[in-house]
């Protein structure tokens, strides 16, 4: 194949998210919901990593992209007025969480894999909940903004333009993708490949499939608290809904949707989803009903998501 | 003090047996046929709203009897025409279906009997406490705790006695054999569904007498079954059973000590677990794989 | 990646024939209307229509749907029809929320915006109508710091904050009894309704018997009865809301705890007593606004038009959507404009005419910190009263005015735009 075809992928993508804002505002968006689809692809991909290309099914990482949320917010109002330790912290805060929680349920799979996720998500749901004083509880965590970015002369305005801001998240996506990318191209990504393909092969080849699958989950939420400290930084604000089970289950939905198997996949469901949301919530009050039916859909007719589909024409 | 506990606890072990009846609900499905239910919370509210429209012609009793029944049958449809399509697949799918019903049954419940909450009339023979001591213990409570009691007999009985109930245990263990021994183990996956789903759509009737009737009751009560059941133990029903009990209780008496922290303490109690005994106190270590 | 197959063409146009579609969808409606009419002017109401406070969002609703209706009929604003914009901010997801303030803003170009139900939603909506200079009406949030530490010049609030709710009840409730125990929801609307019952209390020599914070979404309040009942004290305040207060006052009843303590507590919805078993309708509470009003102009008719179009008697919030979209109306009409300061600098000391306020007295904002200083009804609720839907007996009046604490308490301090 050749290079071109193999990068093809990456340029489509880069094209269409540079001109983002303008074609998604012809079709009745506005460039805040272009950078809410690139922050929340982010989260999809990261889960995607684990999910599409581990074979291992969370349903708690809203827990991490949450506690990036937190984490920016927290800085922001307590400690530190810039954005950048904001965001750094809260990836710590998700990355740290996650590598503790996957060493405790790392002996789990399938079904009952995804149920302690499911529960550990609601641990922290709970934490942010209640611990008022600190995390404002259900009012979740307001009085702070968004700070321009700056290194030396170079300040981008965060706060200002949400020009900008598109931007600066755009950059930040390419920089997680290029680095997924790597990861997965590498030795240690084949090895979660073949741990997805079969397990027990796997581990008759001596590959320690616990500390792979852990590592695979500590790096999705990785990518996900980072989705979750720039979600705090889009909405000036960050409340425990962030870190609820629907929020885990929107991210998976995300993934199916675009197509797990792929790697932007989870980027154009992303889109898609978001799009969608907002559509029909403009539309009508039963949007509940229209986005439920719709995950029955996407899982009954088109569980290989878009670019599933899209993809299995050339080889037919 | 020694008293306040002693009715927290015992009140505890009242809310318990419910959490217990949702919970052993999504344990038959979830051991049976590996799938997580999300829509476990929606079919409750539907059997209680359905409930609430068949008690002007059925009265009360009526409501009890008929709406689970109904539910129940709902739950049929559902694992006949949705879920069936997705056992061979990864449970992901299974679990993202049953997600987007619980959505659907939410946002169907409020269009069709509106988002304002509903009065649910509880017969004025169990609105009264049993004794002025006891006061927590309303007739209602009292009558709740007997019927799940008496479901939960009556599952035991079925699962052990009956030749459906040896099937879905035989089925637990090894599908692929009951298969192979010729029974019809889509019918049998059905019938579990709908028994699972009955459960849930009496706990809906159930919780409907004590709780706010409003289309968000399903899933305010989905979590604590969760909890339940991985306390309790993955694939096992009396883990599940011990583990509603033992999470209404640790609820009940946390309130005396530290109330901020009553519903923390189950979560807490749920990570202990897991450091400890990863399959849960009942729980089959072969099964969480 | 395993292997790299070619991305054809197809996914290209796909997504181009996916995005023409929604454009196609996005703009026909719009643009027809946009193409004969003259240009509304847009209200956008960004509130709770689905999830545990959907009830309230929706009768805030009606409210603003039959003051859009009223204003069109009186002439439209400034010569131009109004349109109201409607979005759910869902009833806790703040993206959401901010998501779609920020949609009927930039895309929408509304010059108002109604919202919310939620406390937490409205400030965080709040935070972006400043960024963006557009007058937000908040209808139903009660969180003091909305017109109090994070106040906004251009934030006005129809519906009362906790300090007053506790001062109105407070009087009432030492009545009855000293000794109050209190069962408070964990979150800000929680806080500082109990500070300030607690304050007024004890300016009263009341005595706080014991509290509980109880977690948003409370199904069982079981335990924390109990504990209630053992401290003794006489009166019990429920301040939880919506679900929280249906759940918490049927297991009250049931345990038969009215008829030992007196059960009460501050805010209280027709909403949440239409969701009660009627002998659960008890307790003395404090009403924003109410549909019986002897000798009350215009109520009469407001009452009638709503029952028409839902079948139900208009709620307090029902009413406060009303006066949120008509108090834009009447300030842009006395500026003469829909430019945010202006209108903002007319709405201060707006008083409401006698067919929006629908009160004894009129509702007017108060300058220093924009909240509407309404009356406030204490009384009693019951199982049922002349009409079924008469679930509250008002017992006294209270003027909003006389109640509330000082704008230098409220801690509010409005700075404004450059000109």
């Amino acid at each position: 194949m050749s290079r071109l075809e193999r990068h093809a992928p990456a340029f489509v993508a880069s094209a269409l998210l540079v001109t983002m804002p303008w074609w998604l505002q012809a079709a009745g968006g506005y460039t805040e919901l272009a950078s809410r689809i690139v922050i929340l692809g982010l989260a999809a991909m990261g889960l995607n990593f684990l999910l599409g290309f581990t074979g291992v099914l969370s349903f708690g990482h809203a827990a991490y992209f949450g506690l990036g949320g937190y984490g920016v917010a927290m800085t922001l109002r307590y400690l530190v007025p810039s954005s950048a330790v904001a965001i750094l912290v809260g990836v710590l805060a998700g990355t740290v969480a996650a590598a503790i929680i996957g060493a405790l349920i790392v002996k789990l799979r399938g079904v009952y894999f995804a149920m302690v996720t499911i529960a550990f998500g609601q641990v922290f749901y709970f934490v942010a909940f209640r611990w008022n004083r600190v995390t404002g509880g259900d009012d979740g965590l307001t009085g702070w903004a968004r700070l321009p970015v700056g290194v030396g002369p170079l300040t981008l305005d965060l706060r200002g333009s949400d020009l900008a801001f598109y931007y600066f998240v755009l950059a930040l996506l390419g920089l997680s993708a290029a680095a997924m990318g790597l990861l997965l191209r590498s030795p240690f990504g084949r090895t979660l490949l073949a741990i997805r393909e079969n397990e027990r092969r796997a581990r008759f080849l001596g590959i320690p499939v616990e500390r792979h699958i852990w590592l695979s989950f500590v790096v999705s939420a990785l990518f996900a608290s980072l989705a979750g400290a720039l979600f705090a930084l889009l909405n000036n604000f960050i409340d425990p809904r962030a870190l609820r089970w629907d929020q885990s289950g929107n991210f998976v939905i995300m993934a199916v949707l675009g197509g797990m198997r792929s790697f932007w996949g989870p980027l154009v469901g992303a889109g898609v989803f978001v799009l969608l949301q907002d559509l029909i919530s403009t539309r009508t009050q039963s949007w509940m009903s229209f986005v439920g039916a719709f995950f029955v859909l996407v899982v009954l007719f088109f569980p290989r998501g878009v670019l599933g589909f899209v993809r299995r024409r050339p080889a037919s | 003090m020694a008293q306040l506990v002693l009715f927290d606890a015992f009140n505890g072990l009242v809310v318990g047996a419910f959490y217990a009846l949702m919970a052993l609900g999504l344990s038959l499905i979830l051991n049976l046929s590996g799938v997580i239910n999300f829509a476990h919370g929606g079919f409750l509210a539907v059997a209680a709203y359905l409930a609430y429209t068949l008690i002007p012609r059925l009265g009360f009793w009526g409501g009890l009897v008929v709406a689970p029944l109904l539910t129940a049958g709902l739950g049929l449809l559902v694992e006949r025409f949705l879920i069936r399509r997705l056992y061979g697949r990864d449970p992901l799918y299974s679990l993202l279906l049953t997600f987007g019903l619980a959505y659907v049954f939410e946002d169907g419940t409020r269009v069709l009997w509106g988002a304002q909450a509903l009065p649910y009339p509880v017969p004025p023979s169990l609105s009264t406490p049993v004794s002025a001591t006891l006061f927590f213990l309303t007739g209602y409570r009292v009558f709740m705790v007997l019927l799940v009691a008496a479901a939960v007999t009556a599952l035991f009985l079925v699962l052990a006695r009956t030749r459906l109930g040896i099937r879905i245990r035989a089925g637990t263990q090894d599908l692929e054999t009951v298969s192979v021994l010729g029974i019809n183990v889509r019918v049998l996956r059905n019938l579990n569904f709908g028994l699972g789903v009955y459960l849930a759509g009496l706990a809906g009737v159930l919780a409907a007498g004590m709780l706010g009737l409003e289309p968000t009751i399903g899933s305010s009560l989905i979590m604590p079954s969760f909890v339940a059941i991985i306390v309790g133990g993955l694939g096992s029903l009396p883990g599940t059973l011990l583990g509603g009990l033992l999470i209404g209780v640790a609820s009940g008496v946390t309130t005396v000590f530290f109330p901020s922290a009553t519903e923390a303490v189950i979560y807490v109690m749920m990570a202990a677990v897991l450091l400890v005994r990863p399959h849960g106190l009942l729980g089959d270590a072969a099964r969480i794989r | 990646m395993a292997h790299h197959p070619r991305i054809p063409k197809l996914t290209r146009r796909a997504l181009m024939k996916a995005a023409a579609a929604a454009a196609a969808w996005q703009l026909a409606p719009r643009g027809l209307t946009r193409a004969l009419a003259a240009e509304p002017v847009r209200v956008g109401f960004d509130d709770t229509l689905t999830g545990t406070y959907a009830a309230n969002g929706q009768n805030t609703l009606v409210g603003c749907q039959l003051a859009v209706e009223q204003i069109n009929a009186s002439g439209g604003l400034l010569g131009r029809p109004v349109e109201l914009v409607v979005e759910d901010s869902t009833s806790g997801d703040a993206g959401t929320a901010v998501q779609k303030a920020r949609k009927l803003i930039d895309r929408d170009h509304v010059s108002f915006l109604i919202g919310n139900v939620n406390s937490a939603l409205s400030l965080a909506i709040g935070q972006v109508t400043n960024e963006k200079g557009i007058v937000h009406v908040v209808p139903g949030g009660h969180t003091d710091a909305i017109t109090g530490s994070s106040c906004h010049w251009n934030v006005f609030r129809v519906c009362n904050t906790t300090q007053m709710e506790a001062a109105a009840v407070a009087s009432e409730l030492i009545k009855i009894g000293k000794r109050w125990y209190y069962i408070t929801p964990d979150y800000a609307f929680g806080h500082t309704l109990q500070d300030g019952l607690q304050k007024e209390a004890q300016k009263l020599g009341g005595v706080t018997a014991g509290a509980d914070l109880t977690p948003l979404g409370t199904t069982d309040y079981s335990s924390y009865l109990i504990k209630a009942q053992a401290a003794n004290p006489e009166v019990i305040l429920f301040l939880v809301q919506g679900a929280d207060m249906i759940n918490a006052l049927k297991q009250a009843v049931q345990f038969g705890l009215e008829k030992r303590f007196h059960l009460a507590g501050s805010q209280q919805e027709l909403e949440a007593l239409e969701g009660l078993p009627p002998e659960a309708r008890v307790g003395t509470w404090v009403f924003e606004w109410y549909w019986k009003q002897p000798d009350v102009p215009h109520l009469a008719e407001f009452v009638a038009t709503i029952r028409k179009k839902t079948g139900k008697v208009p709620t307090a919030r029902t009413w406060q959507g009303f006066a949120s979209v008509w108090s834009c109306a009447l300030a842009a009409r006395a500026a003469k404009s829909l430019e945010g300061v202006q209108v903002a600098k007319a709405m201060e000391g707006l008083k409401l005419p006698p067919e929006v306020g629908l009160m004894p007295d009129p509702p007017f904002y108060r300058p220093g910190d924009h909240q509407l200083m309404p009356t406030l009804y204490v009384g009693q609720a019951q199982a049922t009263g002349s009409d079924p839907e008469d679930l509250f007996h008002v017992a006294r009046y209270l003027k909003g005015p006389e109640i509330a604490a000082s704008v230098e308490q409220t801690g509010c301090k409005l700075t404004w735009p450059h000109a």
